[in-house]
């Protein structure tokens, strides 16, 4: 009994063993350079077109992105466990600070759009700062609500209840809505605050899982009102909401009115590019009001040069040519300043404490 | 002769070698060590998941104590975290179940054993089994564009006039909540119900029906008074098979249930389960606090199920008689 025991053991350290040595060498004959990164689903469409864009350029180039949500990312990036990280929401001090340093890079932007389901309606929706917040704080119950009809001169809102759905599990989306809703009104702000996640006050709300899910809610549901983003309603064609923004100008969601919001913040993303591009100044009329960026998260410096080198390539490819495609899948290109600013913070990026080409 | 005495004891020693190791049975050892090996993983398996839940919660433990199972603010944002209104969506969801799962998949067993040849019985039990096969994510598609649309036009309102006083059934009908979310896992689990309990009551020995019978006994008090009594602690068995695979549901729930950390008597409003917690929240949680916190829900949701599985043994323990056939 015991002399198999040992038997078995011994067969399964010889295993073991064989494979170990398998996958050195296997590592060691590769030449190539691997990235792997990990994050945000939002960028997931966007990132596998840039991938397979700059590895038909760069042959012997292999990089990897799992989309496991922004999360998941950043724990992997702060792990070492992964080249780069992708972030719906910028890490704040506190995060930096635990964490060796990091550079966080807007890497593309999108409009986050508020749809509904009112058959009725044959134009679209107005809505202004207050009467979303006050929709989402629950205070405004009602369509026929005089805040909602006030700004919808000559339409006949139905007698209904308002169903507010949103996201049920934390998402770059959520994060971007919230910040806009705690940035136009102090109550929100004071009650909810913004982030990823956030204790919903609207009694009765229904949360929908992914994006699928509030927009498959809001199908559903005669009356209801959501958020998801912008090419999610385009696929689905559901109704937008137009926007008042700052200047009072009413906005539908495009990709171009968010690259008009980022312009407007240029001089304080300079300062900080985690400044939230939400409700932008009256100085631009066409912006819309709620949109925000997706970060990458690189470790400021790392051991293997050619690694950091590829890696530098790749990430000067997505802000300079890659931002050709945003229009295509309903991301925002970013504006050149963020487009210089970028590039200045890629050029902090280290090999070893070298500084790379 | 110098040779054969050489070659004699070399002889004698690799038969007796030989000899000895098929006395030793070689295939018997080599087997009882796979299987105890096999035995002792799961052990193993279950020690290491509650070692990790436990030791990956410790921040919320120290956080919020026992608190944590009474409190119902869910606030990332502030860091507040309370476990009441999912372990209260899990509960109501599945005894909401197992109340629709129970009649239903009963009544399809005895059907199929007792009343339908056996030919036709195969086949319905081959297709009532490839419903349990059925992805969750599919049963929640379903959920989706049929059930809720007919239970918030057709079962709410009806529910609503006949029964409305009852505070169960009160509130806006937005199809999407704890309601929708039980009647999808009592269709996911029937097929559990169904299929264990088809065994155990073709278990039952035929003389006992022909007893019945012979003593007068209708087809269905045969059925109902002899067979199911018979087959008692299997069904049990099968029921509490359907009431951990409930528990635990996640995708069908969290695309029905409404997702709303709150709690509500009526069965009509929008609730959360601790599965779909942690399945919604896992990915993007980024505190650590946090993440321990879903981390802990898991260990309350382990928890939860080891305690109804225990007291599920003492119910079979407590009811089952002499007679009766064994899961």
């Amino acid at each position: 009994m015991k002399q198999s025991l040992c038997a078995l053991f011994l067969a399964i350290l010889a295993v073991a063993g064989c494979s170990s040595k398998t996958g050195q060498s296997s590592e060691s004959t590769s030449q190539s350079v691997r990235l792997t990164g990990a994050g945000s689903t939002f960028v997931y469409p966007i990132m596998t077109q840039w991938i397979s864009q700059f590895q038909s350029a760069h042959a012997g180039m292999q990089i990897n992105y799992q989309s496991i949500g922004s999360g998941g990312g950043i724990q992997q990036v702060k792990a070492g466990l992964v080249d780069f990280g992708a972030s719906d929401a910028a890490l704040d001090d506190k995060q930096l600070a635990s964490m060796q340093p990091m550079i966080q890079i807007p890497e593309s932007a999108g409009p986050v759009c508020i749809t509904y389901n009112l058959p009725e309606l044959k134009q679209p929706l107005r809505l202004t700062a207050a009467a979303l917040s006050g929709i989402y704080l629950g205070t405004i119950k009602n369509w026929r609500d005089p805040a909602i009809a006030h700004s919808n001169p000559g339409v006949t809102l139905p007698n209904k209840t308002i169903i507010v759905v949103h996201r049920s599990e934390g998402s770059g989306t959520t994060n971007i809505f919230t910040t806009y809703l705690s940035t136009v009104n102090a109550t929100w702000a004071k009650n909810v605050g913004q982030g990823i996640a956030v204790n919903w006050p609207a009694p009765g709300s229904l949360g929908g899982k992914g994006s699928e899910g509030v927009t498959g809610i809001v199908k559903q549901s005669e009356g209801s009102i959501g958020y998801t983003e912008l090419n999610y309603a385009t696929n689905n064609h559901l109704p937008v909401a137009m926007i008042e923004n700052k200047a009072g100008k009413w906005v539908t969601p495009t990709s171009a009115g968010a690259t008009a919001a980022i312009a407007a913040f240029t001089d304080a993303l300079a300062k900080d590019v985690r400044t939230p591009i939400v409700d932008p100044p009256a100085s631009a009329p066409d912006a819309y009001p709620i949109s925000g960026f997706t970060f990458l998260l690189i470790p400021k410096d790392g051991a293997n040069k050619s690694n950091r080198e590829a890696l530098k390539a790749f990430v000067q490819f997505i802000i300079t040519t890659g931002q050709d495609q945003a229009d295509s899948l309903d991301y925002s290109k970013l504006p050149d300043s963020v487009i210089q600013l970028d590039g200045t913070l890629i050029g902090q990026m280290t090999a070893a404490g070298q500084p790379l080409q | 002769m110098t040779t054969t005495d050489l070659a004699a004891p070399a002889g004698n020693g690799f038969t007796g070698v030989w000899r000895r190791l098929r006395n030793f049975d070689l295939g018997d050892s080599v087997a009882y060590s796979i299987t105890l090996l096999a035995g002792t993983g799961i052990f193993i398996l279950v020690g290491v998941l509650l070692v990790e839940l436990w030791l990956n919660s410790r921040l919320a433990r120290h956080e919020f104590g026992w608190k944590f199972l009474f409190t119902s603010i869910w606030d990332p944002i502030a860091q507040h975290f309370g476990a009441l209104p999912f372990l209260y969506g899990t509960l109501v969801t599945s005894l909401l179940a197992l109340i629709i799962a129970i009649p239903l998949g009963l009544g399809t067993a005895i059907f199929l054993v007792e009343l339908v040849p056996a030919w036709l019985s195969d086949w319905l039990a081959f297709i009532i089994d490839l419903l349990a096969a059925v992805p969750s994510v599919v049963y929640g598609l379903l959920g989706i564009f049929v059930l809720v649309p007919i239970i918030r036009s057709g079962v709410e309102p009806f529910l609503q006039s006949t029964l409305g006083s009852l505070p169960l059934f009160q509130g806006p009908a937005y199809g999407f909540g704890f309601l929708a979310a039980g009647v999808v896992l009592g269709i996911m689990v029937v097929p559990f119900i169904v299929s264990v309990s088809r065994e155990v009551l073709l278990a039952v020995p035929q003389e006992q029906r022909e007893a019945a019978l012979s003593l007068g006994a209708t087809q269905w008090e045969a059925a109902s008074q002899v067979v199911v009594p018979y087959a008692r602690s299997g069904i049990f068995g099968s029921i509490f098979l359907a009431l951990a695979r409930a528990l635990g549901e996640t995708m069908a729930v969290t695309m029905v249930i409404g997702n709303d950390p709150s709690i509500h008597t009526s069965l009509f409003a929008s609730g959360y389960s601790i599965a779909a917690v942690i399945a919604n929240e896992f990915a993007e949680a980024t505190s650590t606090l946090y993440i321990h916190v879903l981390i802990e829900l898991g260990l309350i949701l382990f928890g939860l199920t080891f305690i109804l599985n225990a007291l599920a043994r003492l119910l079979i323990l407590a009811t089952v008689r002499r007679g009766t056939v064994r899961p």
